[in-house]
């Protein structure tokens, strides 16, 4: 058994300013395993993928290889020990052709003989049975292609470790057979991968073990046949199913009787299948599902955040058009983006400029709010939300996660909104401001705001909404209410299928 | 009291610092050179009016059409963190454009100068270098092609379409008015660019109190994703930057036609797109674009105006001046670069921790 | 069955499809001409007069295409191209050394790349602010070297103009009788020899598959382990170096320094780059798309000439009028693609 370890982690530990992102952690790779790294957002996986790839540094703990005790410094040298990564987005050159991305950048020869690289190439893509051609542009090849060839070139390395980052999550189900099929190959060659996913059916089909980590911790490591998928979830999101049946149905809502004021028939974006949706008037509902299920993108394409596809809505009975964010906003749809680096905050913004601006969009350019309102609002909900900062005139990027967030909320609850969209507000902060961020939705929701609230911890969802939309591979998959409305029958709807 | 001074240096003037510290190294490097370098005097000019003259006088005045394009420069780099490199050229256009509507005036009504005349020209000057202006501005935003690169087409033939509007002719415009322009009002000492610097810069402090162009600007330089996201058009907000640098240029053109009284479509303005470009730098606003302070270019274009000047006092021919500017600017870039940035913020924190670790040890003994 | 497998035939790549578009512009438009104005451009001479008259300017496109396809931009080109005819010149007529004149104009091309090389790639300053540094330093130094125009001696001249390939074949028969051969300066073939070896090196070379590499993806590329910097740097001392040689052939061709020399150059070169189908992108174009772009740019400007429209500003504005025509089927025509792959 000890001869057949590849890799093996030992108490790996690593923190961020505020954050403990990997505690004490194990991690263990056969050879000729295929072995998924399950855990939901900020559960530490891709530090731990980071660690092992180099990209970070360990504070504390060991990797061996084949026994060896070895340091990691960077990418590059991760790949010259053996441990190869293939990401999520393509790290190849799509102008180049297929061979000059297997070899480019590996000897140090001042010329190169093409036709030999081609043929080589031809060869390896052959014997892995990837259908490509060594003199094929990359950039023309399908995305699942592109990864094979990058999979290609991690094998022609000598990889002895292949980690996975989210292979799968932009190919249809033929290119995903396909990778598979290429998986076990590997597998069978006695490549140990690792395989991070967020798809539990892809889990099942392919992997032979799993390991579940949770909020920077080891929840532990299971052989995958062993480990039914309902178990799988709860291990994830981080109850037992014991506790969870009986936690019971503890406090029961009533679901707001008022009249629709959002509704949208197939509706549907460059990112989001075509769903059927709709709130009522002071309602709080959920979208929930693992990541990647496309409970992010469905509120985005409620919002014209995407190229909207097609569909119609209705706002309060009536058909309108949301085609761009604008749009949605005219009508009193607020939406607060999930990744607030990227899409929420003007960093080097005051607080006060980043409060004011939805509601300066909606104003319009020629009548701006006075400094002097402008300061006012400001620190009114500084007041209100308890917002922690300097002054309102800090940039907002200087201030903490969560006081970023309410800056954000702040900025929508000031253009009075009819409906709030917020796709996790509750990410990355402590437990304090998200109690007061629950609050507040419930708040809102009692003074007749219609809320859609997304949350990874389905406690906090279970807390605030009256209903529940379950997605599953970008499908709805289950309409959650009333006595359904508990842990079990989430998590049960999540996996999909009996457990 | 302490703390005080201390957050006024560090939010107001943080960003003005540069140019600030540029002027006073100017100011203290002629005063050790020849203090009579800050020398005013009143003087009559060939009008026989009373002036202000001397240095300092000039280099104000001078800088006149850098500081205005400087302000439309600014938020162009601000909403597309990048330049356009064809204000000279379109400039060059607009100066054409006056001087041909003006020339057409006098022709059809065959009449001396009138001053009808010269605000017809100057509308019409504005016009065509909006039109310019929103050329650049559709291919950056509409297309997406780097600024640099879509301003590089105009840049290109400019010059040669301003020659083209003149026929091929350098012609002059001789009037009071346009003396008054490009010089003196009779009765006032002080040059009238400088006033319409004044003008111009409270048209932009105006534009900026009655709209909420400033805030929209930033965001769609800082965060494009989230300006989006909040309703913002950012590519309105891109080709309105482009539209309001035209007028810029259109007034520039018209003080340096009014100057000379005459339209050089070779030397109007020439090279004028990179002091413009380095007014913004050094007015401290990131050249990829972001916050900015239009204050800041314009203390920029008298940094290098006295830059300018003090190199011709020194005897440096205005043709080798080029070299000497190249060499500030590098090394001022060189100084701005994230590496030699991060190189000091590493050298002062060490300093930092050093005189802690020192203190400590002190109040252990 | 193998070998019907190596014939597969793979589609146009990028590079491929936009420097056939503008050979095939340039031949429809040479057609064009020979159909309507006859006269000169039925003679062979006519290209090889293009040739002679823009070898300088073909030499420094080269070198700007290798930075555009490492994504970078380099508009310092024209100016020390005037800047090394000038110092060569001032220098040939001190000391009456021409090896000694070439090889200053490569150490100052070298120099140019060297320094611009290392602000931008382990500054990490932008390339065009550095480059545009550059150009007016070169200016600059131009006028400080002479404000007025240096020539090389007459004897000097002569014998430079004397070295010439004659190509009877090529020529064509005057009226008289007598068969004048065609005529091709020195400065092309040192042009030719540019664009050959610039070629090898992106094709074959691993510094040149390099280059196309970080102009694709700079983070892939560092990512299958390029040395990122290095390369970016090598693109500009590389072009550095052929501005230099363009300097000198600049001067062979016209025996005079002069402080406007080569105006504008900077211009007609990256118009030749971006018209022979690199990408303002980066990580695609081609040596010979460039070559053919120069000949396209140049060969509109004789017909602008021939067609009677030789008053001086219809160059500079057909030339305007081209880079917008060629930026803008760039944007559609790869912007065309990229939906099609979808």
């Amino acid at each position: 058994m000890q001869e057949n370890v590849l890799l093996q982690m030992r108490n790996i530990d690593k923190s961020f300013p505020g954050v403990h992102a990997l505690n004490n952690v194990d991690f263990t790779l056969r050879k000729g395993e295929i072995h998924a790294l399950m855990g939901e957002n900020g559960a530490g996986k891709s530090t731990l993928i980071k660690v092992l790839t180099g990209v970070y540094q360990m504070e504390k703990g060991e990797i061996k290889v084949e026994g060896n005790k070895i340091s990691i410094h960077s990418p590059q040298d991760a790949q010259n020990k053996g441990i190869s990564t293939v990401y999520q987005e393509i790290t190849l050159c799509p102008n180049l052709t297929v061979a000059e991305n297997m070899f480019i950048g590996r000897d140090k020869k001042s010329f190169i003989n093409s036709k030999a690289r081609i043929k080589r190439a031809n060869e390896i893509l052959n014997k892995l049975g990837i259908p490509a051609r060594g003199s094929q542009i990359l950039g023309n090849c399908s995305l699942a292609i592109q990864q094979m060839v990058a999979i290609a070139r991690a094998v022609d390395m000598n990889c002895k470790v292949l980690i996975l980052d989210e292979p799968t999550s932009s190919l249809d189900d033929k290119e995903v057979n396909m990778l598979f099929s290429l998986m076990r190959d590997l597998k069978s060659r006695g490549v140990g991968i690792i395989f991070v996913t967020h798809f539990l059916e892809q889990v099942y089909e392919v992997s032979d073990r799993i390991t579940v980590l949770r909020n920077g911790e080891l929840v532990g490591e299971y052989l995958t046949e062993e480990l039914p998928q309902v178990e799988l979830v709860s291990k994830m999101i981080g109850k037992e199913l014991e506790e969870l049946s009986s936690l019971g149905e503890s406090d029961e809502k009533q679901s707001a009787e008022g009249e629709v004021f959002y509704e949208a028939h197939g509706l549907s974006s460059s990112e989001a299948l075509p769903f059927d949706f709709s709130i009522k008037k002071g309602e709080v509902n959920g979208f929930t599902g693992l990541l990647g299920s496309g409970r992010s993108e469905s509120v985005r394409a409620i919002f014209g955040a995407d190229k909207v596809g097609g569909g119609t809505v209705k706002i309060k009975g009536k058909k309108v058009s949301i085609t761009k964010p604008v749009d949605a906003m005219r009508h009193g749809i607020g939406y607060l983006a999930e990744d607030r680096k990227r899409d929420g905050i003007i960093a080097e913004l005051s607080v006060r400029e980043n409060i004011i601006l939805a509601l300066q969009v909606m104003n319009g350019m020629f009548k701006p709010i006075s400094r002097s309102e402008a300061e006012a609002f400001a620190d009114e909900y500084i007041k209100v939300l308890n917002i922690k900062t300097a002054s309102r005139e800090t940039p907002v990027g200087s201030l903490s996660g969560g006081n970023q967030q309410k800056v954000i909320l702040a900025r929508w609850l000031l253009t009075h909104p009819d409906y709030l969209i917020l796709d996790e507000p509750t990410r990355g902060i402590d437990v304090g401001t998200k109690l007061e961020i629950q609050k507040l939705v419930l708040k809102l929701a009692e003074e007749g705001v219609s809320v859609t609230f997304i949350s990874s911890e389905i406690e906090e969802m279970l807390r605030t909404c009256s209903r529940l939309i379950v997605m599953r591979d970008r499908h709805i998959v289950g309409e959650l209410k009333g006595k359904d409305l508990n842990q079990t029958q989430v998590m049960k709807t999540i996996a999909g299928g009996e457990a | 009291m302490k703390n005080n001074f201390k957050r006024f240096f560090s939010s107001g003037l943080g960003q003005l610092t540069i140019p600030i510290i540029s002027i006073c190294l100017l100011i203290i490097f002629n005063l050790i050179r020849d203090p009579s370098f800050f020398s005013i005097s009143i003087a009559h000019n060939n009008d026989g009016n009373m002036v202000l003259a001397g240095n300092l006088i000039s280099i104000i005045n001078g800088a006149s059409e850098l500081a205005i394009l400087a302000m439309g420069m600014t938020l162009v780099t601000a909403a597309c963190g990048g330049q356009d490199i064809s204000v000279g050229a379109a400039a060059a256009i607009a100066g054409s454009v006056f001087v041909k509507i003006i020339k057409m005036c006098m022709f059809d009504f065959n009449s001396d100068i009138k001053a009808g005349y010269i605000i017809l020209a100057f509308l019409a000057a504005c016009v065509v270098a909006m039109l310019f202006g929103a050329f650049n501005g559709t291919l950056v935003a509409v297309f997406k092609i780097q600024p640099m690169i879509a301003t590089l087409i105009l840049f290109t033939c400019g010059r040669s379409i301003a020659y083209w509007i003149n026929g091929g002719a350098t012609p002059t415009v001789s009037s009071p008015i346009i003396t008054a322009i490009g010089g003196f009002i009779p009765g006032v000492p002080i040059p009238t660019p400088v006033i319409i610097v004044v003008v111009m810069a409270v048209l932009f402090k105006l534009l900026f109190h009655f709209t909420s162009l400033e805030l929209f600007t930033q965001s769609v330089g800082i965060n494009g994703n989230a300006a989006r996201l909040n309703g913002i058009n950012s590519t309105f907000i891109k080709l309105l930057s482009f539209i309001i640098l035209g007028i810029c240029v259109a007034v520039a053109g018209t003080i340096g036609v009014s100057r000379l009284g005459l339209i050089n479509h070779e030397t109007l303005l020439i090279d004028i797109e990179m002091d413009t470009i380095l007014a913004v730098a050094i007015g401290g606003n990131s050249l990829g674009g972001g916050k900015f302070k239009i204050g800041g270019s314009i203390l920029g274009a008298y940094v290098i105006q006295m830059l300018t000047i003090t190199l011709y006092a020194m005897k440096v021919s205005s043709t080798d001046v080029k070299a000497y500017k190249a060499v500030v600017i590098i090394l001022l870039v060189v100084i701005g670069s994230p590496v030699v940035k991060k190189y000091f913020g590493r050298m002062v924190s060490k300093a930092k921790a050093n005189r802690s670790e020192k203190k400590a040890k002190g109040a252990v003994e | 069955m193998s070998k019907a497998k190596l014939k597969v035939r793979e589609p146009l790549t990028d590079t491929q499809l936009l420097m056939t578009i503008t050979i095939c512009i340039f031949i429809v438009m040479y057609g064009l001409a020979m159909l309507i104005f006859g006269g000169g451009f039925l003679r062979t001479q006519q290209i090889f007069d293009i040739l002679n008259d823009n070898a300088s300017l073909i030499i420094v496109s080269c070198g700007l295409t290798i930075v555009m396809i490492g994504g970078g931009i380099d508009i310092s080109v024209g100016a020390v191209t005037s800047l090394v005819v000038m110092s060569c010149v001032m220098f040939y007529n001190r000391t009456g050394n021409m090896v000694l004149a070439a090889l200053l104009a490569i150490g100052i091309g070298l120099a140019f790349g060297l320094i611009q090389g290392a602000l931008i790639s382990f500054l990490d300053i932008q390339p065009f602010i550095v480059t545009l540094a550059g150009m007016f330093f070169a200016r600059g130094m131009t006028t400080i070297l002479s404000v007025n125009p240096q020539k090389l001696p007459t004897e000097t001249m002569d014998k430079l103009a004397g070295i010439k390939i004659e190509i009877p074949w090529l020529g064509y028969v005057a009226n008289n009788g007598n068969v004048i051969p065609a005529r091709m300066e020195i400065g092309v073939v040192v042009a030719l020899l540019v664009v050959i070896a610039v070629f090898v090196l992106l094709q074959f070379g691993s510094l040149g598959r390099n280059f196309y590499a970080i102009g694709g993806n700079q983070t892939s590329a560092l990512m299958l382990g390029i040395n990122v910097k290095k390369t970016r740097f090598m693109s500009y001392v590389i072009c550095g170096l052929l501005s230099g040689i363009s300097g000198f052939v600049f001067m062979m061709h016209t025996g005079a320094g002069n402080a406007t020399n080569a105006a504008g150059m900077e211009m007609n070169a990256i118009a030749s780059s971006i018209i022979g189908g690199t990408l303002l992108t980066g990580g695609v174009g081609n040596v010979i798309g460039t070559f053919f772009g120069t000949l396209t740019l140049k060969t509109i400007s004789k017909i602008v000439v021939t067609s009677g429209l030789n008053d001086p500003w219809w160059q500079s504005i057909t030339t305007g009028g081209m880079l917008c025509f060629f930026i803008l089927l760039q944007s559609i025509v790869l912007g065309r693609r990229a939906k099609k792959k979808k």
